[in-house]
């Protein structure tokens, strides 16, 4: 039987954060309000004249210089000529010949080990506008609604070398470009809310053989989850279709995420029928290295260097490195409690734990900043000085996360306060021993695990404020005393 | 050069128009001289010259990322053939 190789190339399309659309002074964010944000020259109406954003082509740069891509210096737009009622000029403006960048790489890191997935180039494009389903309509048969609030909004393309081997390759290179491109702060980068996204070209071949399979385009991917899936899913469809005889057709499918299947959209037959030509009204753009420089000296630091100075200069474990440098807001939160004198380790698991936690529970953004890092690192220590233990800390950080209050704030309006007072315990250790004598006996009859439950009693009686430690010396005394 | 009338059907077909038989043959007599008239260029000597993409040799046109009033929904949907209270009526698209 032939063992068969997946050959993955993606294409990922990025919404760029700026302000207003790449040709025109309308709002580029998101309304949910049809044609408010359009105007002649995002409509492409005759005459209208598009002038290029500024912040567009600088974000453009500041992610291909995170992506380690060869900046041009010099590059150009074209025109990509199909018919479709999102596209109101017929045309797209796009960079076909010399696009801003070439070149680059993205490292990944999945189960089998670390590779380097090249990228083709990166070129800047106008974004389509969006098609609603109606119910009347023309003829009465029901039609599509266009709203154009989208037209024109600014989109980098980020083009990868065929070079992904699995679905599951796949997946991480998805989620490493999105993790660099949050840290440039180019893009909000989320899959879900379509401001990245990604296409698979999938093809299948037998394993050693140089030559690529006929490969298929799979959009409509909405997670990183789902471009696991789908990659998997078409692999295997190539797979029984050229195992029972058939051939791979050159086509476009839908990902049909809740059924796990994709269907055929169109076949690409007319794929080389764009007719591009250079965009007339466009001058080109000219980038000189000082320039290039400058704009490359405003990225942060990435995660990759992150990870290796944390590993190196505070021991942190390789793992807790790679989930905190994944996202830039824990990378920042992380970085900053420590600036202000938190345990490493004991930040690390608070940020992994509590903050993971709260922020997928409540879904805020990490980017809000819920928690400042001025609160945490206040947190952390409120605990190392034994003013409250870790069960009421978890509390008074769940408090801070939705209020933004300080943590003394929070303690002080709960009544927190961790009796660490031998005396005040004693009283509640002796009732806890008094009201519980089958654990007295399991204890003294050699079951020394009892002295967890008392020492929950314990806990309970001082409605969370005991100092755990303590509870447990004082009832480990009495006990060893009632021997 | 000269235009078929499966080149016209073929760019008919790209532009999304529909065209009679008389029109077709029409079209690619036109076309053909239209092409011809280009094809002109192509008796001159160009070695060595860099093709022309803008008229004028300016470079760098950019604006700042400031906002600016869209226009007015109306006056947007006003030349629509076909409309909604909010969006362009099309046929029927089919993904
Ligand atoms: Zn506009």
């Amino acid at each position: 039987m032939t063992t068969y190789e997946i050959v993955v190339g993606i294409e990922c399309h990025v919404e760029l954060k700026t302000k207003t659309k790449l040709f025109c002074g309308c709002a580029a964010e998101f309304s949910d309000d049809p044609n408010r944000r359009v105007c002649p020259v995002c409509l492409a109406l005759p005459g209208a004249l598009p002038v290029v954003n500024r912040q567009a082509i600088e974000y453009a740069v500041k992610a291909a210089l995170a992506l380690h891509c060869e900046v041009q210096p010099f590059s150009r737009f074209d025109r990509k000529n199909y018919y479709y009622p999102d596209l109101p000029g017929a045309y797209q403006i796009t960079q076909m010949f010399h696009p801003i960048a070439k070149g680059g790489y993205v490292d990944i890191e999945t189960t089998k080990g670390s590779r380097r997935i090249r990228l083709n180039r990166i070129h800047v494009e106008a974004d389509a506008g969006k098609l609603l389903h109606a119910s009347g309509g023309i003829g009465g048969a029901g039609g599509t609604l266009a709203d154009d609030n989208r037209a024109s909004t600014p989109l980098i393309e980020i083009v990868s070398e065929p070079d992904l081997r699995s679905a599951e390759e796949a997946r991480v290179y998805g989620e490493k470009l999105r993790t660099i491109l949050e840290y440039a702060g180019v893009s909000d980068v989320k899959m879900e809310q379509g401001s990245m996204r990604c296409d698979a070209n999938v093809s299948v071949r037998p394993k050693g053989d140089p030559v690529l399979g006929t490969r298929a385009e799979i959009k409509n991917v909405n997670s990183f989850k789902a471009l696991e899936r789908a990659v998997n899913y078409e692999a295997d469809r190539q797979i029984d279709l050229i195992e029972d005889g058939g051939s791979v057709v050159q086509e476009t499918r839908g990902w049909d995420d809740e059924k796990g299947v994709s269907i055929s959209m169109r076949l690409k037959e007319n794929a080389h029928d764009y007719r591009y030509f250079p965009e007339p009204d466009l001058p080109p753009i000219l980038l000189d290295p000082e320039r290039i420089k400058g704009i490359g000296l405003t990225l942060p630091e990435m995660p990759e260097d992150r990870k290796s100075r944390w590993i190196k200069e505070l021991n942190l474990p390789a793992c807790d490195s790679e989930q905190i440098a994944s996202s830039r807001f824990s990378a920042e939160l992380f970085d900053r409690t420590v600036a202000l004198g938190a345990d490493p380790k004991t930040a690390a698991n608070w940020i992994m734990g509590e903050w993971t936690r709260c922020v997928r529970v409540k879904g805020i953004g990490m980017e809000t900043e819920p928690v400042k890092a001025e609160h945490l690192a206040a947190l952390l220590g409120q605990v190392s000085a034994g003013k409250i233990n870790n069960k009421q800390a978890k509390e008074v950080f769940e408090e801070m996360f939705d209020t933004g209050e300080a943590p003394e704030q929070i303690i002080q309006r709960k009544g927190m306060v961790q009796v660490s007072d031998t005396g005040a315990l004693d009283a509640i250790v002796q009732q806890v021993l008094a009201d519980h004598p089958k654990s007295v006996e399991d204890y003294r009859n050699g079951r020394t695990q009892a002295i967890g439950f008392l020492v929950g009693q314990v806990m309970k009686a001082s409605k969370g404020q005991a100092n755990p430690g303590l509870a447990n010396q004082l009832l480990a005394a009495a006990l060893e005393a009632m021997k | 050069m000269t235009i078929t009338i499966e080149t016209v059907q073929h760019i008919a077909h790209l532009a999304k128009l529909q065209l009679s038989e008389t029109e077709m043959f029409r079209l690619a007599d036109e076309m053909e001289k239209i092409v011809g008239f280009a094809d002109k260029l192509s008796e001159l000597d160009i070695e060595g010259v860099k093709p022309t993409t803008h008229a004028v040799a300016v470079q760098n046109v950019l604006r700042d990322d400031e906002l600016k009033p869209s226009y007015d929904r109306e006056k947007i949907l006003q030349n629509a053939p076909e409309r909604d209270a909010a969006c362009f009526l099309v046929p029927k698209v089919v993904e």
